[in-house]
């Protein structure tokens, strides 16, 4: 017992020690966070906090944009308001025959008893700022849980797809962009209707059309929408179109490169679509049978 | 070399001082930065200062904290600053002793080392986790950082320059 070192000079575990301690409880969350997605409630409570925070650091650049915004010129603002009106023109003539092209597939859809597509709800948000995440594309917007926004909901502009909610906090909800990597969408060739699924690219900019034969019936500058087959996304909003084609006989699938047709990085106003609750339930996941495993790829199928 | 020069005798740190600027560093990072690549990390650098300069009042518990509010702030993986800024705030604090004998320049080259090295950890872990790799300029944020460390010297040192009274005596 005396040969305790006084207080005085006493620093509590060695640093190595220390460091080791904090090390696996990072790695731990990581894991946890990663692979089980078990950390929300923590990360929920943990963003709360930081809220506060981001609030103000956003005041600064909030006001600034405004008094940017008040000076911006006389001249601009009329320029704008006669492009407005021009296209204003052009596109009533288009919504006037788009109204009776509405009506008239509304009565040839209730002839053939189909179901009717009703529009979505839809909420309005505003982009706050880009994720700073510089492993992700991300956005994040100014409505969360409160005003009823879900994870996976579809995010839209108003030219085509943005992207899906993924997380969603009590004011702010996280939307990761179609850009991002590995993000999913299925999507259709509007010209002859081949089905395909389109996957971010990761370069925050382009997004790839996996898995179709080297020999599938595409041409640049066709332009993709949602196929609206995996229930998420309303059938029919553009996404993106394709710019570059690489079909090599070394491959099997060709390399298929398109540009997202909405602006992923420029808007500041996009709407959350609600949920399609006039879905049938999910059909039930048979369990896998069991089957003789033989090495690491068939496990890796299951 | 080091015996030439003066040195100056600085007072006793405020721990109030050291939250702040903490807290500074921490708004900067929250910034809504839109698609700017690049930036040095304000935060990470305060923590190597205070390590570095406060080795028994900044520590890998703290910085292990701070991490954690940067996660949860960025959306980014839980623990990825966390992991990064406490092996950063180990590697300032053992390297304690041996930084400050150095002059500004010397020191902002070791500084540059430990920054880059927090980077290139988070780097490892979200690649490792599939992420996008965010390119080169990414890390040009270090040298950004360590470029920075003559001014985050200069400006967090100000209150410990500051003299206690002024007098005829003493008029600095």
């Amino acid at each position: 017992m005396d040969h305790q070192p006084p207080a005085f000079f006493n620093r509590g575990p060695a640093p190595l020690v220390r460091l080791m301690f904090f090390v696996v409880l990072a790695l731990l969350l990581m894991v946890l966070d990663a692979r089980f997605r078990y950390t929300e409630t923590l990360r929920a409570g943990l963003a709360l906090l930081a809220y506060p925070f981001q609030r103000i650091a956003m005041a600064p650049v909030q006001l600034a944009t405004g008094v940017v915004g008040f000076f911006s010129s006389q001249v601009q603002l009329q320029r704008e308001n006669d492009a407005l009106r021009e296209k204003q023109l052009r596109a009533a003539k288009d919504l006037v025959t788009l109204e009776a092209l509405a009506a008239e597939n509304a009565q040839l859809r209730r002839l053939a008893e189909a179901r009717e597509r009703l529009p979505r709800k839809s909420t309005l948000a505003e982009i706050l700022y880009a994720g700073r995440d510089p492993f992700s594309r991300k956005v994040i917007i100014d409505k969360g849980r409160m005003d009823g926004i879900q994870p996976g909901l579809p995010v839209v502009d108003d030219v085509g797809v943005i992207g899906q909610v993924t997380r969603v906090y009590p004011l702010l909800a996280e939307v990761t962009l179609i850009t991002d990597k590995d993000q999913a969408i299925p999507v259709q060739i509007v010209r002859n209707g081949l089905r395909a699924v389109a996957f971010g690219a990761g370069d925050g900019a382009t997004l790839d059309l996996r898995f179709m034969a080297a020999n599938a019936d595409i041409l640049n500058g066709d332009v993709l929408v949602t196929s609206g087959i995996d229930g998420t996304y309303p059938p029919g909003i553009p996404v993106a179109k394709v710019v570059r084609i690489e079909r090599d006989a070394a491959y099997a699938f060709a390399k298929i490169a398109c540009v997202p047709a909405a602006g992923t990085n420029q808007h500041n106003q996009v709407l959350v679509l609600a949920a399609d609750d006039k879905l049938p339930p999910a059909p039930q996941v048979e369990p896998a049978q069991e089957r003789p495993v033989k090495g690491k790829r068939a496990k890796r199928r299951e | 070399m080091m015996e030439d020069r003066p040195q100056r005798i600085l007072l006793p740190v405020k721990a109030n001082f050291m939250a702040l600027t903490t807290l500074l560093a921490f708004l900067f990072n929250l910034l809504p930065w839109r698609d700017v690549t690049g930036l040095p990390d304000m935060l990470a650098l305060v923590i190597a200062f205070w390590c570095i300069h406060q080795p028994r009042k900044m520590g890998i518990g703290a910085a292990w904290l701070l991490g954690l509010m940067m996660d949860a702030a960025n959306g980014a993986l839980l623990g990825q600053h966390a992991f990064a800024y406490s092996v950063l705030a180990f590697a300032a604090v053992q390297l304690s002793r041996r930084i400050l004998w150095f002059g500004i320049w010397p020191q902002a080259l070791h500084v540059l080392l430990l920054l880059l090295g927090a980077q290139l950890l988070m780097l490892s872990v979200r690649l490792s986790a599939g992420g996008a790799f965010p390119g080169f300029v990414w890390l040009a944020g270090s040298g950004i950082g360590a470029l920075l460390w003559p001014v985050v010297t200069f400006l967090l040192l100000i209150p410990q320059r500051q003299p206690e009274m002024v007098d005829a005596d003493r008029p600095i």
